[in-house]
């Protein structure tokens, strides 16, 4: 399409190298053979997929089909906006997001400034190992993990409390502790793997620029406030831009492995009421909810873009 | 011993300046900090171990912390009944076919794209990149591929748990970031000219050089599909049979919707549900902390790359 409007608009100059689509198909069939695969599964599993947002716009029963659905426009949007559970759920989703940006976000920048000074070889590789094993565990694992360290009566962490001669705390039957749980398992979860990237930065630092500071008298601690901290500036801006674009998502798996009975006032966020509405066959409100949270989505990443742009940085898109 | 012992007297014979004091006490404190954090990451688990092996009087008491209670040193009797819980195994299987398919379609289809993706002289692949990357912000949402999946009849399959997630565009963006900053484009331009074909190209010249991103891409596609199980939860519901490990993991303990098969058989002496818990904890989180880090070495480099420039 645009191809064409293009020689149409400068005929003279595309006339030099101006080829068919069919030309470069033969030439470099094998390319096109190698991402016939690839663009198939994409298609098929992404694209059709956008199909179904369709739902969000009709009275969907899902022994109707499509065609026998009744479109309403934008009713269904105005009823999830209207719903009790619609706004809790967006609350919460931001409110989970803005204290893991807040707490687990400088953990790995801590971490990796430190890990950096240790000189004992060893140490460091068997550390480093062992705070990449959060990342590699299932959410279920992790939940279940975290019953058997903070339930109130079983807990290995209460009977220590206990032990020393304390009342138990209810780590994750009571809201505002399981906020604090919540929160505190995210920074264990992501601290170790989120160093590798600043670990890497650190490594490109210029060493020159300590030799300097060494000369100027700077003791290891002013290194790394002046010197190392500066030079990772950049990848830190990136990431925490990046962070920003995901405030509206929503790590589904982990809310559920962590919830309970006794704790929902911070549980319901939106990709928990999307599944209950799902289970209640609700399914155009749940796709309206869905449809709702993406634009949501794209729009910061959009916008953080093109902050990082504005600060001088590559930006992600 | 000896001189390492003299050597270190020496050493505190050198003055105590202020500098070497700051110096000291950094080194301290980086090892206390960086020491704790690691320990909070590995005793849950050894805890978690210590009572899958214990005896359940001495876990109902909570009496286990780190090291195993029972009166016969271990006890192995809970790992005996996850072995012999017919779902469990059941679970187990269908998790190991899932993982291994998913991750020998993903890689595939993966190197092949991102190789063509880095040819620059290959027309449409700016559009391409962008089809697929756009698939990656905007995500249509659970229900529509939920739509998606019951319109091509894989909803209660094996299907449905491989084809949807198989390719993934982050990974490809990483090894296709990979392929562009570690293979020189003179390599491949040379094997052009002497006539190669990109398959040959592909097959013989750019994937032996990638190794490490290999192993780190297939680590990302083993650990994701091995550990997710909400798509399970949206996808299979009444074929039982086909529920993967941490599925029934989350309706065993987390749901604990549903108990043990091997706890209606008549038994003995009962296990107490803690001490299976336990054990299936354990047995569901192994196979993955057994493999990582082998793999270490390379995804540290591999998403170093990848990482740095979307």
């Amino acid at each position: 399409m645009a191809k064409q409007k293009s020689t149409a608009v400068q005929p003279s100059a595309n006339t030099l190298k101006k080829k068919g689509p069919m030309y470069y198909l033969k030439r470099d069939w094998q390319l096109y053979a190698l991402m016939l695969l690839p663009m198939l599964f994409i298609i098929v599993f992404k694209y059709l997929a956008y199909t179904g947002l369709s739902v969000a716009f009709l009275d969907y029963k899902i022994g109707k089909g499509y065609a026998g659905s009744k479109f309403v426009g934008l009713e269904i949007f105005k009823k999830v906006f209207k719903h009790r559970d619609f706004t809790k759920a967006v609350v919460n989703t931001l409110l989970l997001n803005v204290l893991d940006l807040l707490f687990s976000f400088p953990m790995p920048i801590i971490l990796a400034l430190l890990l950096n000074e240790i000189r004992v070889k060893w140490f460091k590789r068997v550390t480093q190992t062992l705070l990449y094993l959060p990342h590699f565990l299932s959410w279920v694992v992790i939940g279940a993990t975290a019953y058997a360290m903070f339930a109130t009566n079983t807990g290995v962490v209460n009977t220590l409390i206990a032990n020393a001669g304390h009342s138990p705390i209810p780590f994750l039957q009571e809201d505002a502790w399981w906020l604090f749980s919540y929160v505190l398992i995210g920074i264990w979860q992501t601290m170790g793997w989120g160093t590798i990237i600043y670990l890497a930065a650190i490594t490109n630092v210029n060493a020159e620029l300590y030799e300097a500071a060494k000369v100027d008298g700077a003791n290891r601690w002013q290194q790394c406030l002046h010197v190392t901290l500066p030079c990772i500036r950049s990848t830190i801006v990136v990431m925490l831009i990046m962070q920003l674009g995901k405030l509206m998502g929503g790590s589904f798996e982990r809310i559920v492995a962590l919830s309970n009975a006794k704790a929902t006032e911070f549980t319901t966020t939106i990709p928990v009421l999307v599944y209950k509405w799902f289970q209640g066959n609700k399914f155009s409100e749940s796709t309206a909810l869905g449809l709702f949270q993406s634009v949501i989505g794209v729009i910061l990443v959009i916008l953080s873009d093109k902050i990082a742009k504005k600060l001088g940085e590559d930006g992600l898109l | 011993m000896t001189t390492t012992a003299a050597t270190a007297v020496e050493k505190h014979k050198k003055p105590w300046t202020k500098a070497r004091v700051i110096d000291l006490l950094i080194d301290i404190l980086c090892i206390v900090v960086v020491g704790v954090a690691s320990l909070t990451c590995i005793l849950p688990f050894i805890h978690i171990l210590a009572k899958s092996l214990s005896d359940n009087a001495y876990v109902v008491a909570n009496k286990v912390i780190l090291l195993p209670l029972s009166d016969t040193g271990i006890n192995l009797e809970a790992y005996n009944k996850v072995f012999h819980d017919p779902s469990i195994m059941q679970s187990l299987w269908v998790t190991v076919l899932v993982t291994v398919v998913f991750t020998a379609i993903g890689m595939f289809l993966t190197v092949c794209a991102a190789y063509a993706l880095t040819r620059p002289e290959f027309h449409g692949r700016k559009v391409m990149t962008f089809m697929i990357m756009f698939t990656m912000y905007f995500t249509a949402g659970t229900i529509p591929d939920y739509l998606l999946m019951n319109q091509l009849h894989m909803l209660d399959t094996i299907w449905c748990l491989i084809l949807p997630l198989c390719f993934a565009p982050y990974n490809l963006l990483i090894m296709k970031n990979n392929f562009q900053g570690s293979i020189p484009e003179s390599l491949i331009e040379s094997a052009r000219l002497d006539g190669a074909s990109h398959f040959t190209i592909l097959g013989k010249i750019v994937v032996p050089l990638s190794k490490p991103i290999m192993a780190t891409i297939a680590l990302f596609y083993a650990v994701g599909r091995w550990n997710a199980y909400s798509d399970a939860l949206y996808y299979i519901k009444q074929n039982v049979a086909l529920r993967p490990l941490q599925l029934k993991l989350y309706y065993l303990i987390v749901a604990a919707s549903e108990s043990f098969q091997t706890e209606g058989v008549a038994t003995v002496s009962m296990t107490n549900p803690e001490v299976l818990k336990a054990a299936c904890i354990i047995f569901a989180a192994v196979p993955i902390i057994c493999v990582y880090p082998f793999i270490q070495k390379y995804f540290v480099q591999g998403t170093m790359v990848g990482a740095v420039k979307g």
